[in-house]
């Protein structure tokens, strides 16, 4: 224990995305800091963790690893018996019971994330670096996500969370796009539905995200 | 009572399914849901899959959509019969799981723009958007210039042994090979060209591509 570290800046989506699971599973971690604005992902010694030059990259003692999903999959795999242990379905819940979170963790990758991670780059990253935003791809990609929220406010009707009862890696795959979304004062689409609202309201409020959205506001570590 | 995939055979993300399904020697019968008459959309359907996706799943009364999560439901459940598609470590299955994940959201997305514009449209008489199929092919070579390097360090994408990381790439890319004339992007890469080969050669993908061509409806291993 002790030798978690994960790379890429924590305000990154996908870095998020690991540092709310590492939050969950009470897993003690250092962060360090990848440059992206120098260009320190595509450095020769980045690439050797993470080949596509992305972030994040994770290491521990037994592996080094890449894309965020894998990375919280690992995570709650190896530890286990740490925090909070039903995220990849309730202990002794066989196939079946992590079938149900892959199959909302998969549904979040592939239906939720495209058009959210548009709409984060052109409402909240754009803006930051001094790019102009693109309002046709504002638009056809709120469009996208409406459509995948409609979906949401179905299921959630169904069961108080994605996969289940229980908050699941399913779950908290979606905190990081949504709360760049909430954080533009974009989030009428979550809003004006009851069951998305109240999901959001639930999984936004643990202690575990508000930690990682803390770190946002603090100083990268050198 | 026999598993069901419900969906078109020719269709990508129902043969992932498939072909693991043969790899583990599980018998299943294949449901059509006619794609290009909208089936998928209509509300009967939608009831099952809300996405309005193919593939759907029903194994006995439980049931399941999103490709990725079956195969992972199949070979999990199915652990102990035909090949081990998930590592046998915490530490095998992250990288089965990391590649798979590049596999859904690096190069799929990629190959498919690749498909539907150089195959997909032209063949229901529709102009397929070049510059985009361009862009992805000089995307995907990229890509590969990545899988090469893993592939001369390891036999398959996760380790030495093929798993599910392997399997799910199977169907887009002979899409790519067969139908878009994209061979060449892997004769300076030999590792992934041997890798493809390989793949592609399995008895189980083999058996697949039979059974999608007789046209059957019942699988028997």
């Amino acid at each position: 224990m002790g030798s978690v570290t994960v790379y890429g800046p924590p305000i990154s989506t996908a870095v998020s995305r690991v540092l709310a699971c590492l939050q969950e599973k009470d897993v003690d971690f250092k962060l360090v800091n990848v440059d992206m604005a120098k260009g320190q992902h595509k450095s020769p010694d980045y690439l050797k963790l993470q080949p596509f030059g992305q972030v994040p990259a994770f290491q521990d003692e037994h592996a080094t690893l890449f894309e965020s999903r894998a990375i919280c999959r690992y995570i709650c795999d190896k530890y286990a018996n740490r925090g909070n242990q039903s995220l990849l379905g309730r202990s002794g819940g066989g196939p079946a019971e992590r079938a149900q979170v892959e199959q909302w963790l998969e549904a979040e990758s592939q239906s939720f994330n495209p058009p959210s991670s548009v709409l984060v780059f052109q409402l909240a990253f754009a803006p930051r670096m001094g790019l102009p935003q693109d309002p046709a791809a504002i638009e056809l990609n709120q469009a996208k996500l409406a459509r995948v929220l409609d979906v949401y406010e179905r299921r959630l009707g169904e069961s108080r969370f994605l996969a289940g009862d229980e908050f699941s890696l399913a779950d908290l795959a979606h905190l990081p796009n949504a709360h760049h979304i909430f954080a533009a004062r974009k989030d009428d689409m979550f809003a004006s539905r009851k069951n998305v609202a109240r999901w959001w309201e639930e999984i936004s409020t643990r202690p575990s995200w508000k930690k990682v959205v803390d770190m946002y506001s603090a100083a990268p570590p050198a | 009572m026999a598993v069901k995939v419900y969906g078109k055979p020719q269709a990508v993300c129902p043969q992932r399914v498939m072909h693991c399904l043969v790899e583990k020697g599980v018998p299943f019968e294949f449901v059509l849901v006619d794609i290009d008459a909208m089936e998928h959309k209509r509300p009967e359907y939608m009831e099952k899959h809300p996405f309005g996706q193919v593939p759907f799943i029903a194994d006995g009364d439980f049931e399941l959509f999103e490709s990725r999560a079956i195969v992972r439901y199949f070979a999990s459940k199915y652990a102990d019969r035909g090949p081990n598609l998930l590592g046998r470590t915490a530490e095998e299955r992250a990288k089965v799981e990391q590649w798979l994940d590049v596999e859904a959201i690096t190069y799929s997305p990629c190959a498919f723009s690749i498909v539907f514009n150089l195959f997909l449209l032209p063949i229901r008489g529709l102009p397929g958007n070049k510059g985009e199929a361009v862009a992805s092919m000089e995307k995907l070579d990229k890509i590969l210039e990545v899988y090469e390097k893993q592939l001369a360090r390891t036999k398959y994408l996760a380790g030495d042994e093929f798993t599910l990381a392997d399997l799910t790439h199977i169907p887009v890319t002979r899409y790519l090979v067969e139908h878009c004339g994209l061979a060449y992007l892997l004769d300076d890469k030999p590792h992934a060209k041997a890798w493809w080969e390989d793949v592609s050669s399995r008895p189980a993908w083999k058996k697949l591509m039979s059974f999608v061509a007789s046209g059957a409806s019942f699988y028997a291993p």
